[in-house]
C-alpha cells in the first residue's frame, strides 16, 4: 500500500496542515516509507493473535466518581485570545 | 411503487454520574459556563484522561439489562475532527472493541411484539455548547458539557416506520431510567436520537442510501422527522433522483429536514486506538456484582403483573411504559392488592386524564400514590361507589384532603343499611306504577329506570348491587 500525493493532501487537510509544494513529496515519500515498515507485517501469518491496543501490557486504571476540581475558569480564561460572558470566543460558526 | 422504509437509530444516553468520564470536573447540568472544565476537558497540554469507575459500571448494567455481550477487553479510539467545542481536536470513543456488544429488546407496536436488535453500545465523552447567537462575529464556546460521560447505543436497522422507531426509543428510554444510569431529561439533552432512515422497494433486500437526522429532542420530533424524510426520500425516488448519504438537521418550528453540509467533507474521522488510554478490563466479579444490582426489568415487571396481579396484556405494558408509572400503580397498589385491575383502572384512567390535561408529569400529581390507594380501599370496601369515588377524586385533585376525610365531611358514605334503601325502592313502586306494569309485562330494560330514579333520591349513595337484588326482589 502506498499513498499519493493528492492523499496525502486529503490527510494533511484534515490535519489542518498546509502543505508547500516541496513538503509534500517529502511527505508523501515520508509516509509511504513508514507504511513500507509496517507492510513487513504482512509477510506473518497473524491469525488468531489479537491486535495491540496499547505497547503498554497493563490495563486501565479506574478512578472513583467523585467531585475533586474547582472552578479554574478566570485561570484558564486569562490565557485565552479571546472571551466573554465567561465564554470562550472564537470566529463565528456557520453550520 | 411501494416502499419499504428502514430505520435504525443511534441514542445517546448521558451517564447519570457526578463527574465527567475522564476528570473529576462536575457535570451538574446548568451551571456557569466554563465553571465545571478543568483542564482535562480544556485538553490542556501535559493532562492524562483516567476513567470513571462509574461510567464503566453503568453500561455494563445496561449491556446485562439487553442480554448483551459484554466485551470484558474493550478500547477507547480517537475519532479526530476541528470543530471549536472539541478541545483536543478529537473525541474519545470506541470503536473497534465497544464495551457492550450485541444484545436485544421487545417493542410492542399494535399489539404486536418485535424484537429489535442492538448492534452495539460504546462509552465516550460528549462535546462543548457553541453559542451562535450570543455575539455577532462570535461563537461563544461553553465547556462544561464537554467530557460528560455518554453511552451510544446503536440499533440494528430493524425498525420498519416512524411508530415502530418511537415505540424503540421509548422503550430504551424507560429502560435506562429503570436501571437508573441515565435520567432520561430529553430537555436538558441527557437523552437524544438520530435516525438513519432510507427506504426501498417493497421485496427488495439491499438497502436504500440513508440520511442521517439530527437534532431531535422529543419523542414527537422523532416521529414527525422520519416521516418527513420519508415523504422527501420517496419524492426524490419517484422523480428518479438518487438520495444522498448526507446529515440533515430537524428544525421542529419550521417542521421540514436541511442538509448539513459541514460535517459531510470531515466524515474521515481517521479512529486509531488512543495512546492516552489503556484497554480496560473487566472481571468476571464485577460482571457479577453488577448482575446482583440489577432491579426488576420492564419486561419482568409486565410479565409479574400479568402473571400474579391478573393484568391483562395491554395494561400491564402501558403501567411498566415508563418507571415512575410503575412506580407510582405499585404504590397504588398497597393494601389493595385484591383489587389490581381497579387500580390499574384508576391509575391509566381518572389520574392520567387529570395529569394529561393539567399536562403534568407523574411525579407532579396532586393526588400521591398513596392518597389514592386509600379512595381505591374506600371503593373495595363498598364504603363508596366507583361513581362517587370520581367525584371524590376531584375533590382530592383540589386539595380538598384525604379520601376519608371528604367522604366523612361531604356525607357521601353509601347507604348499605338494606332498610333505608327498602324504603326508597317502596316508595318509587308505588309512585310509578305504568312502569311497574312495564317490567311485570317483561320490558327488562325499564329496571334502569327505577335504578336511576333510587339513585337520585339517595344522592348517589346507594349500593348499587344491593339496590339491584332489592330492586329485582321487589318488583317481581
Amino acid at each position: 500500500m502506498s499513498l499519493s500525493e493528492q492523499q496525502v493532501t486529503q490527510i494533511a487537510y484534515l490535519a489542518r496542515l498546509s502543505l508547500s509544494g516541496d513538503e509534500l513529496k517529502d511527505n508523501t515519500q515520508d509516509l509511504n516509507a513508514i507504511l513500507g515498515l509496517a507492510e513487513q507485517l504482512g509477510a506473518i501469518n497473524t491469525d488468531g493473535i489479537e491486535p495491540m491496543a496499547h505497547p503498554l501490557h497493563m490495563t486501565q486504571r479506574l478512578r472513583a466518581d467523585v467531585i475533586t476540581e474547582v472552578d479554574q475558569s478566570e485561570v484558564f480564561q486569562s490565557i485565552a485570545p479571546n472571551t466573554g460572558n465567561k465564554h470562550y470566543l472564537v470566529p463565528t460558526v456557520i453550520e | 411503487m411501494e416502499w419499504e422504509t428502514v430505520i435504525g437509530l443511534e441514542i445517546h444516553a448521558q451517564l447519570s454520574t457526578k463527574s465527567k468520564i475522564f476528570s473529576s470536573a462536575a457535570t451538574k447540568f446548568g451551571q456557569e459556563p466554563n465553571s465545571q472544565a478543568c483542564a482535562v476537558d480544556l485538553g490542556l497540554p501535559g493532562v492524562l484522561p483516567v476513567l470513571n469507575v462509574e461510567v464503566v459500571n453503568k453500561a455494563i448494567k445496561f449491556g446485562l439489562a439487553v442480554g448483551a455481550h459484554i466485551n470484558q477487553r474493550n478500547i477507547f479510539d480517537r475519532k479526530n475532527y476541528f470543530y471549536p467545542d472539541l478541545p483536543k481536536g478529537y473525541q474519545i470513543s470506541q470503536m473497534d472493541i465497544p464495551i457492550v456488544g450485541e444484545g436485544e429488546i421487545e417493542i410492542t407496536v399494535d399489539n404486536e411484539i418485535k424484537v429489535v436488535g442492538i448492534t452495539r453500545a460504546h462509552l465516550e465523552e460528549d462535546a462543548g455548547k457553541s453559542v451562535h447567537d450570543m455575539f455577532n462575529e462570535y461563537t461563544a464556546i461553553d465547556l462544561n458539557r464537554a467530557g460528560t460521560p455518554l453511552l451510544e447505543i446503536v440499533s440494528d436497522p430493524d425498525m420498519r416506520s416512524a411508530k415502530e422507531a418511537v415505540a424503540y426509543a421509548k422503550k430504551i428510554h424507560a429502560l435506562v431510567q429503570y436501571i437508573d444510569i441515565c435520567d432520561g431529561n430529553m430537555q436538558e439533552g441527557s437523552f437524544r436520537c438520530d435516525a438513519n432512515v432510507s427506504i426501498r422497494p417493497m421485496g427488495q433486500e439491499e438497502l436504500g442510501t440513508r440520511a442521517e437526522l439530527k437534532n431531535i429532542n422529543s419523542f414527537k420530533f422523532l416521529e414527525r422527522a422520519i416521516n418527513l424524510e420519508v415523504e422527501r426520500q420517496q419524492d426524490i425516488l419517484e422523480e428518479g433522483g438518487s438520495v444522498l448519504q448526507e446529515t440533515r438537521l430537524y428544525d421542529a418550528v419550521k417542521h421540514q429536514t436541511r442538509s448539513m453540509r459541514s460535517k459531510e467533507e470531515a466524515n474521515d474521522y481517521r479512529y486509531f486506538p488512543d495512546p492516552d488510554l489503556l484497554p480496560v478490563e473487566i472481571s468476571d466479579e464485577l460482571m457479577a456484582s453488577i448482575k446482583a444490582t440489577l432491579p426488576e426489568l420492564p419486561v419482568e415487571k409486565k410479565a409479574r403483573f400479568i402473571a400474579d396481579l391478573g393484568l391483562n396484556e395491554y395494561d400491564a405494558d402501558i403501567l411498566t411504559s415508563q418507571k415512575s408509572l410503575a412506580d407510582y400503580f405499585e404504590a397504588t397498589l398497597k393494601g389493595n392488592e385484591k383489587n389490581a385491575k381497579l387500580c390499574a383502572n384508576w391509575v391509566m384512567g381518572e389520574l392520567s386524564a387529570l395529569l394529561n390535561k393539567n399536562q403534568l408529569e407523574i411525579e407532579q400529581s396532586h393526588v400521591s400514590a398513596q392518597a389514592l390507594s386509600q379512595l381505591v380501599a374506600r371503593i373495595g370496601d363498598d364504603t363508596i361507589s366507583g361513581k362517587i369515588a370520581k367525584d371524590v377524586f376531584k375533590a382530592m385533585w383540589e386539595g380538598e384532603g384525604s379520601a376519608d376525610s371528604i367522604i366523612e365531611s361531604k356525607g357521601l358514605k353509601q347507604m348499605t343499611d338494606t332498610g333505608a334503601i327498602e324504603a326508597i325502592v317502596d316508595e318509587i313502586i308505588a309512585n310509578n306504577s305504568p312502569q311497574v306494569e312495564q317490567f311485570k309485562s317483561g320490558n327488562e330494560k325499564i329496571l334502569g329506570f327505577f335504578v336511576g330514579q333510587a339513585m337520585k333520591a339517595s344522592q348517589g349513595k346507594a349500593n348499587p348491587k344491593l339496590l339491584n337484588e332489592l330492586l329485582r326482589k321487589k318488583l317481581s
